[in-house]
């Protein structure tokens, strides 16, 4: 039912943390720390790291390594235990700085379509980009001490005529893929997802103070030029921090590729706060018609993630071509078949469960339908991701307890930075000119 | 057969949607409702059920799905079997682009046809206007009435919303 009275107003609402709601967060990064350990020593002492399904032993097959493997050929790597986590690490971060960058993105595209439905959810998204800073001091961690387990291209004297593991196809891509540069590009992007987000940040809370229709106006430009930096920079840094693992194999359409993964996560993310923070008593304008909103985001950019996917893979399937289709000949049965079930697990759980679930209105307006696939969006492009990083890197010692007990680490700590800006500002950016088109908003 | 309608023209939208609550509310069951443009949420003030469209256009989708499907099986499998890039006669993934399309074209074709015949927007249906005021800059609010309608208190009720007029007006449908 319509609300067509212009009796309410809009007051500040701040979200105030239960120390159980904290306890909860920290319970999570401690259970993440014991999967993690326990992955940590499986891993040293050489089991369950693989293919658990199958159960084949393979003993010391990761010392040979198939030739289709790009990195472990080599011997300049960390012992096995160690490699997986910077793996995963690097796996896990990319996955939460790409949603965190969502967060500044939907706010700015909202400014920039003029948008007015999403005035009550958006301070969940200016405070979705928390982890931008920690995230670039993990990359950059991760970068330094595990580099040679991620990127074949930074092993010594592969771009080295003379040297013996000279390699011309990654010597040829030096003007890109080179370690200043990279560096340099990687400190760009996240300064500026960061600047941005500190900037569209600031001016909503100078709004909330003095009102007034300047700071919306002043928002819509910074937004606009965020849009053209962030269409650019979220291509670059996923060729950057996704492709380059697999450094001899390319893809055009790897950049939307990996910015649809973490847009549908990142509406996940914040359908999931909204929905939270509404059953904790908090943001009471949010009603079934912004839920509704969300729904056909993430129902919409579900299928725009399989468009992506599948343009890519189609044109690689059919052309066949040996350096392109060694990509998915390693997910699809190499390794021996290591990655076959989650290559498939990906698809129905990114495409076909959300397709087929919020395909109804009912379900869109649904926090428990709502909530079931945004869980599931976020596991299923958390595996995406994996799949994208953990072949090229791990070949066939691939495993999941530690990659799930960083996951949880990353998400526990997620949690808490994330409540705690959220905690900084009103819910209700009280003084948006387009709050009240929000607040009577209907779908 | 002929009807006959008291008209309540109203000249805000705001005004109209507290006029159709409050009207609603007094018991009085409204005919129609005329705008220049789209209302937001007009639809659920006047306690309209949701169109049974989506259902329709699913299974219009279905039959276009099933279509291209079997269109391309039975052409590249068995009609006249070829092999392009080694792959084999029915590839299934070479088939999603054309089965998509076909989705998408009889699931739009089917709701636009759909929709215009029950709205009887068909050739040659003239469509009756009870005030051609609604195509311009008036909201017109039309409530059938008969012999036993108490038309004082209809009108009363109308103008006490906001109603900037009330008329009488007889429709002749086919």
């Amino acid at each position: 039912m319509a609300t067509l009275t212009h009796h309410e107003s809009a007051t500040a609402e701040y979200l105030e943390l239960a120390p159980k709601t904290r306890r909860t967060f920290i319970s999570i990064i401690v259970a993440g720390v014991i999967l993690l350990a326990i992955g940590l020593i499986m891993a040293a002492m050489h089991i369950g790291g693989g293919h658990e399904a199958a159960g084949a032993a393979h003993g010391a097959a990761h010392a040979a390594g198939p030739e289709a493997g790009a990195g472990a050929a080599h011997h300049e790597g960390s012992p096995l235990w160690l490699k997986r986590l910077f793996v995963t690490l690097w796996h896990n971060n990319v996955f939460f700085v790409g949603v965190s960058a969502i967060g500044t993105f939907f706010v700015a595209l909202q400014y920039v379509a003029y948008a007015g439905w999403s005035v009550v959810i958006k301070r969940i998204n200016e405070a979705m980009s928390v982890w931008l800073l920690p995230g670039l001091v993990i990359f950059l961690a991760v970068f330094f001490l595990g580099r040679h387990d991620l990127f074949h291209w930074t092993h010594d004297g592969i771009m080295d005529p003379k040297a013996e593991n000279y390699d011309a196809i990654i010597a040829g891509k030096s003007g890109f893929l080179n370690m200043p540069f990279y560096l340099i590009r990687m400190v760009v992007y996240l300064g500026i997802w960061w600047f941005f987000s500190e900037r569209l940040r600031k001016i909503s809370l100078a709004e909330d103070l003095n009102g007034g229709t300047e700071y919306f106006h002043k928002s819509i430009n910074v937004a606009a030029l965020f849009l053209v930096l962030y269409a650019v920079t979220s291509s670059m840094s996923a060729w950057d921090w996704v492709m380059s693992v697999d450094v001899h194999w390319f893809s055009t359409m790897f950049g939307w590729y990996v910015f649809a993964s973490w847009w549908v996560s990142g509406i996940a993310v914040t359908t999931l706060t909204a929905i939270y923070l509404k059953q904790a008593g908090y943001l009471k304008f949010v009603n079934a018609n912004h839920l509704h909103d969300l729904g056909k985001f993430m129902f919409g950019f579900s299928i725009f993630w399989t468009y992506v996917w599948f343009s890519q893979f189609m044109l690689i399937w059919y052309a066949n071509l040996p350096e392109e289709a060694v990509y998915y000949n390693q997910r699809l049965g190499g390794f021996n078949g290591a990655y076959t079930w989650i290559f498939f697990f990906n698809l129905v759980i990114n495409f076909a469960f959300p397709f087929l679930v919020l395909m109804r209105r009912d379900a869109k307006r649904q926090m428990i339908m709502l909530k079931i696939v945004s869980i599931a969006i976020l596991i299923g492009h958390w595996s995406d991701f994996y799949l994208m990083i953990t072949p090229a890197t791990m070949q066939e010692n691939n495993g999941f307890i530690m990659e799930i007990g960083v996951a949880l680490i990353f998400l526990g700590s997620y949690l808490l930075l994330f409540t705690k800006r959220l905690a900084q500002a009103s819910l209700v950016p009280v003084n948006h000119p387009f709050l009240d088109e929000s607040v009577h908003h209907t779908t | 057969m002929t009807k006959r309608f008291a008209l309540g023209i109203f000249d805000d939208e705001d005004v109209l949607m507290h006029a159709i609550e409050n009207v609603r509310a007094a018991g009085v069951k409204i005919y129609e409702v005329f705008t220049p443009f789209p209302i937001h949420g007009i639809d659920d003030a006047l306690g309209i059920e949701r169109s049974r469209l989506p259902i329709a256009a699913f299974f219009y989708g279905m039959c276009g799905l099933a279509f291209a499907l079997w269109m391309q099986i039975y052409m590249l499998g068995f009609d006249w079997p070829m092999i392009i890039g080694g792959k084999p006669h029915i590839a299934l993934p070479a088939f999603i682009p054309v089965s998509f399309e076909l989705t998408v074209f009889f699931t739009c074709h089917g709701m636009v046809i759909t929709f215009y015949t029950i709205s009887k927007l068909y050739p040659r249906w003239r469509t009756p206007v009870l005030d051609v005021r609604s195509t311009d800059d008036k909201f017109v609010m039309a409530i059938e009435i008969n012999e036993s309608t108490d038309l004082n208190n209809l009108s009363k009720l109308l103008r006490e919303n906001g109603a900037s007029e009330v008329n009488e007006k007889e429709m002749t449908k086919n």
